[in-house]
């Protein structure tokens, strides 16, 4: 069964905070919610799915099923890290094509920001995780495990950290018009190498933010769809994959987006060359660096030019890419980032994007995750999204 | 290869490793390590080796699998120093063993600026916090 047509993206809604000392994890969800049914014009009745992840609080959908008062016949809390919202839209729309729900709300929020965490701190899953014995000692933290995905690909390609940083860059330039953005100056290449060394070769204006808030999406039946007053974005292919050590034939010079990807443009029926807008997954600018090349824009190894000279500035390059100023510069709640990628290409879609960003005429977008960690193990969803 | 003209303070000279999360399958890795050894998993039905070592193999998923001393010497695949928000500096790396699986270690006791990918290396035991050996790698 082919997930195209079969459902539509009606709500989106991004949380305004970015900073919530004062609210609880699970506040934050529903707010997120509340924000998403009044964006598609729903109630909380008309819900009768719930998806969420392991940022959800409590027992995950038990708690937050109760906490907002929704009665729902289908629930699903796959985790695959920050891809997981890309992953649940895909699963929703096939829950709906299957008649198990009409009208399916994701959710996501967290407070990494005022419970202080960073990514250089190492992260334990505890001694059950199959890999913590051979891996908790040696200290991967986050930003470190980037760092080594970065040092391989410049071994292999020759790509510098100059063109890594007009990946920033170009996410700066976004950021300015945003009014949310924890980031708003535009910087330059130069100010990028010149932020201290976090990992190496990875530079503080390499990081994403660590911020507080959340996020939340409600996918529905193509009737419903149609009888709301919002424009139609249609999800039209999707994918997903899970990559890790294979073993021991460790190869960090791709993401699972070079598996997630040709399956949702298979799926879609189009190719990357007809894609006008990508959200592209930014924990740090490697990160988008790898998953644009996996996810064929360029030729693998050639990610550094592409990205170079401002290519993916909204109005100027060929590829505008998270034009909300993405987790560089904008946003990344929970220090997850799939369901901000989606909440702006449903922007640029529906045209809602801000003008200065707006692509014009965007019909075809896609929003691509990887959650986990590219220097390890990780998740990644890619999504096909079109205007109709 | 970077000239130092005084003796280099090695970068994680004073960092000391948390101990290692054990679990009843890999309780065998770690009284190895006692011994100066490192184990790597091979697989009686298909021949791979593979890493870390699991009670399955992960290639054929047969259980007739065998944990084997590695020669101990390898190459660098790639690595990072991180230099902020700790303590103390150190460097992730992940390591090509000679056999031809690649395991996820710490670089220790070289010359700062002296590392490069696919330079040699061979493993020495370093006590965690607790006293358990895990392997780290130092140049050759």
């Amino acid at each position: 069964m082919s997930l195209n047509g079969k459902a539509y993206i009606v709500g989106a809604y991004e949380h305004p905070t970015r900073k919530a000392p004062d609210k609880s994890v699970a506040q934050l969800h529903a707010e997120s919610a509340r924000g998403a049914m009044l964006d598609a014009g729903l109630t909380k009745n008309d819900i009768d799915g719930y998806f969420c992840a392991g940022d959800a609080p409590g027992l995950g959908p038990f708690s937050m099923v109760d906490y907002m008062g929704l009665k729902v016949r289908h629930v699903d809390s796959t985790d695959t890290g920050g891809s997981s919202y890309l992953i649940h839209v895909a699963h929703a729309a096939a829950a709906i094509a299957a008649g198990k729900c009409n009208v399916a709300l994701i959710t996501l929020a967290g407070r990494p920001r005022s419970e202080g965490s960073s990514g250089t701190q190492a992260r334990n899953y505890g001694a059950a995780a199959p890999d913590a014995g051979f891996e908790f000692s040696y200290g991967l933290a986050t930003a470190n495990g980037y760092g080594m995905v970065a040092m391989r690909h410049m071994h292999e390609y020759g790509t510098t950290s100059e063109q890594l940083a007009w990946i920033k860059v170009a996410a700066s330039h976004h950021a300015q018009h945003n009014p949310h953005a924890m980031l708003r100056d535009v910087v330059t290449v130069e100010e990028v190498l010149a932020s201290p060394l976090i990992a190496d070769p990875l530079h503080r204006l390499d990081c994403c933010v660590v911020s507080d808030g959340g996020g939340a999406l409600i996918v529905a039946r193509p009737e419903i769809a149609r009888s709301l007053k919002r424009p139609l974005v249609k999800i039209r292919g999707a994918g997903e994959a899970v990559k890790g050590q294979m073993g021991g034939k460790v190869d960090l010079t791709y993401s699972g987006a070079a598996w997630s990807g040709p399956a949702a443009f298979a799926e879609a029926g189009v190719t990357p060359a007809d894609i006008q807008y990508a959200s592209i997954y930014d924990s740090f600018t490697i990160t988008v660096l790898m998953q644009i090349e996996d996810l064929g824009f360029c030729k693998k190894g050639e990610g550094g030019k592409f990205v170079a000279d401002g290519n993916l500035i909204s109005g100027q390059g060929k590829l505008p890419f998270n034009t909300d100023g993405g987790g560089l510069c904008n946003n990344h709640p929970a220090n997850r980032g799939g369901m901000t990628k989606v909440i702006e290409a449903v922007r640029q879609l529906r045209g809602e994007a801000h003008p200065k960003v707006q692509v014009p005429n965007c019909r075809l977008a896609l929003a691509q995750g990887t959650g986990g960690q590219l220097g390890s193990r990780h998740g990644s969803a890619t999504l096909i999204m079109e205007r109709e | 290869m970077s000239i130092e003209t005084r003796t280099p303070k090695p970068v994680d000279a004073e960092r000391k490793l948390p101990a290692p999360l054990v679990n009843p399958e890999n309780q065998a890795f770690f009284d190895a390590t006692a011994r100066g050894t490192l184990l790597v998993g091979t697989c009686h039905a298909c021949g791979e080796l593979h890493y870390y070592p699991r009670a399955l193999c992960p290639y054929c998923f047969s259980d007739r699998t065998e944990w084997i001393a590695a020669k101990g010497t390898g190459t660098i695949y790639s690595y990072s120093t991180l230099h902020r928000g700790v303590p103390v500096p150190y460097t992730i790396a992940y390591v090509t063993l000679d056999e031809g699986i690649t395991m996820m270690t710490n670089l220790v006791d070289f010359a700062p600026g002296s590392l490069r990918i696919g330079q040699s290396v061979r493993v020495l035991f370093r006590e965690t916090e607790g006293g358990i050996k895990v392997p780290v790698f130092t140049p050759v």
